[in-house]
């Protein structure tokens, strides 16, 4: 059976993104992927996909995409409400739920809010990997269909539906706690009174935010003279904050360069950066410093955190029908959640909190 | 010599052995690459995802669910150690292929390096022997990064140095033949780029199809010949097969092994 589902509009930017492509970061290759792969992940568990299946990761809103001649099975990551439009009408569902398109039904995306990307994946879908991964890289003409972001008239080839539609029974936490960095590499091409700026004020997402990176608008930072703002080029990783000469912090993402000569005050660790990644332009972030250890320890949290999410995925239930076995369920999945209080790394900082963050501690 | 040990959170670490292009440096960086990816082969180093060289540091990222920077930074420092003993008895050229890849420089075609003539000017030399000196050398590949394929050259004629543009272009043609500092370039894709842009070469310079994807590899010698446009023309209506190609075009290879 040859099914395939039709991109109608990619709304503000649409490309297909897996976990990425690492090990070629020696060539000059990003790893690409999607910006926040916990819910790729859990879009693909909604439909049973292998966690790595590519999906359609989109931003701002306005995707709409149609099942041709075969029925089509989805799933919807991220904050948004969608509309499934037939020849018999119209109805309106919200995300972290599968849903199957008959032939010719059109879903169309509302607005993300709040955050800026949104994952839609396909039961089945079937891209071809380049350099071990189906992840778009549109620079350089890598993945996704043709190496290109989508547009109106893709064909994306999928696969069979499952019986029965799929429900996140506990929804990803929205978390508003600093994010946190680990300092350097280069900390020490910077002022005291920049690091504890850096660390103390609110900074601002810029609209110069893309796949690539996000610059952030704020109280500038200050390269100390003897050092200067240019280096020679050494490696970046996705969280490394370049900061260049006007002194407002650039944090690369997924697509971002693989090397860089501004000097790097600090990485995002790995648990933040997709909090951060999803964050729209316009709002505020504070970031506050960890250890390594400390964000070693948040990364494992994070995954104990997604493993309690996916494990809480059931049968759907439409809204206003009571389902004892969803809430006994539902209560599970939270004192699994709770149990990761114990840890005080996740938990470190309230949202909102005011004051500046402490201090700069050593890896 | 010394080292030290950088942090880039917490799915990598850099191991800085100096701040600028220096050919010990370049020895000691790659030193310690194939040390640690024979201790990964030996299965003596477990989580590293990826170790990604530059002209002064190597970095090594790991996936933090799999090990820990307290497991690897003292197998990684025994390495470092050992790299800087090795460089530093063995500081010669590093052996690689050789690659002669055409250019059509700005004075054959002014759209291909529309900053020549300013570029002649600062350096207080006519067009044409900017264009001589810089096909003059025999360049060395420092690293690869930026972009896909994009490889920093060294060292360009000491008369040649400028410093980059004050004003980066927003679109950079792929293919821009481009120098800044001490460094050239070829911009394998298009992209904003704050280099001088000489000529362009009509060579991929990277594809997915081809074993190592990367044309040029660290290491590797390149030099470069002045063609006339309507060669320049011919060559670049062959980009799109030579990319689809299963081999990189070894046609440019002058010496070497095309393995590596």
């Amino acid at each position: 059976m040859n099914a395939f589902l039709e991109i109608v509009s990619p709304g503000a930017l649409a490309s297909l993104q897996d976990l990425g492509r690492p090990g070629f970061r020696r060539l000059g290759v990003p790893r690409a992927g999607a910006l926040q792969p916990d819910w790729l992940r859990l879009a693909n568990a909604l439909l049973g996909n292998a966690e790595d299946t590519p999906a359609i990761e989109f931003f701002v809103g306005g995707l709409a995409v149609r099942a041709l001649d075969s029925p089509v099975q989805l799933a919807l990551a991220g904050n948004f409400s969608a509309a499934v439009v037939g020849a018999d009408g119209c109805r309106r569902l919200d995300s972290w739920r599968s849903v199957t398109l008959a032939p010719s039904e059109t879903l169309r995306c509302g607005m993300l809010s709040p955050g800026r990307v949104g994952y839609l994946a396909l039961a089945g879908v079937n891209i071809p990997k380049q350099l071990g991964s189906a992840s778009t890289y549109a620079p350089a003409g890598l993945g996704g269909l043709d190496g290109r972001c989508l547009s109106p008239g893709g064909r994306l080839p999928v696969g069979e539906c499952r019986a029965g539609q799929q429900m996140l029974r506990t929804l990803p936490a929205l978390d508003a706690a600093p994010i946190r960095v680990v300092p350097g590499p280069q900390e020490d091409y910077f002022t005291a009174a920049s690091l504890a700026c850096f660390l103390g004020e609110a900074y601002q997402i810029s609209a110069a935010a893309d796949r690539m990176g996000m610059r952030l608008d704020g109280p500038v930072l200050r390269h100390r003279p003897e050092k200067g703002f240019e280096m020679t080029s050494d490696a970046t990783v996705p969280g490394s904050i370049q900061v260049p000469g006007q002194g407002q912090p650039i944090v690369l993402l997924a697509d971002g360069q693989t090397a860089g000569g501004y000097p790097k005050i600090a990485t995002v660790i790995s648990a933040d950066l997709p909090r951060l990644a999803v964050l729209a332009p316009g709002q505020y972030i504070r970031f506050a410093a960890v250890s390594v250890a400390d964000a070693e320890r948040a990364a494992r949290a994070r995954a104990a955190a997604l493993h309690a999410l996916i494990a809480g995925i059931g049968p759907l239930v439409e809204a206003g029908r009571l389902d004892l076995q969803a809430i006994y369920a539902a209560n599970l999945v939270s004192g699994v959640v709770d149990a990761r209080e114990l840890d005080p790394v996740a938990w470190t900082a309230t949202p909102g909190q005011d004051s500046p963050p402490s201090r700069w501690e050593g890896g | 010599m010394s080292f030290r040990i950088l942090n880039a959170g917490d799915t990598a670490l850099t191991i800085e052995f100096g701040e600028h292009i220096e050919r010990y440096l370049l020895t000691a960086v790659a030193a310690l690459d194939a040390a640690l990816a024979r201790a990964i082969d030996r299965g003596e180093l477990h989580g590293i995802v990826e170790t990604v060289p530059t002209f002064r540091s190597l970095t090594v990222i790991y996936d933090p669910l799999l090990c820990s920077r307290a497991e690897i930074e003292p197998v990684v420092t025994t390495h470092a150690e050992a790299a800087l003993r090795s460089s530093a008895a063995r500081d010669e050229q590093r052996r690689g292929r050789v690659w002669q890849l055409p250019v059509c420089y700005g004075d054959e075609m002014a759209a291909c390096g529309p900053d020549l003539d300013e570029l002649a000017q600062a350096c207080g030399l006519p067009a044409a022997e900017v264009t001589r000196r810089h096909a003059s050398v025999t360049y060395e590949v420092y690293m690869l990064g930026f972009q896909p394929g994009f490889a920093f050259l060294g060292d360009l004629p000491e008369r040649l140095s400028r410093p980059r543009r004050s004003e980066p272009r927003l679109r950079v043609p792929a293919g821009s033949v481009a120098i800044a500092g001490t460094l050239t370039a070829i911009y394998p894709w298009e992209s904003p780029g704050g280099w001088h842009l000489l000529g362009a070469c009509p060579v991929p310079l990277f594809s997915a199809n081809w074993p190592q994807a990367a044309l040029l590899l660290p290491g590797d010698r390149v030099r470069f010949r002045a063609i006339a446009a309507t060669e320049y023309r011919l060559l670049r209506s062959e980009m799109p097969k030579l990319r689809a190609a299963a081999q990189p075009p070894l046609a440019f290879l002058v010496d070497g092994e095309a393995d590596r």
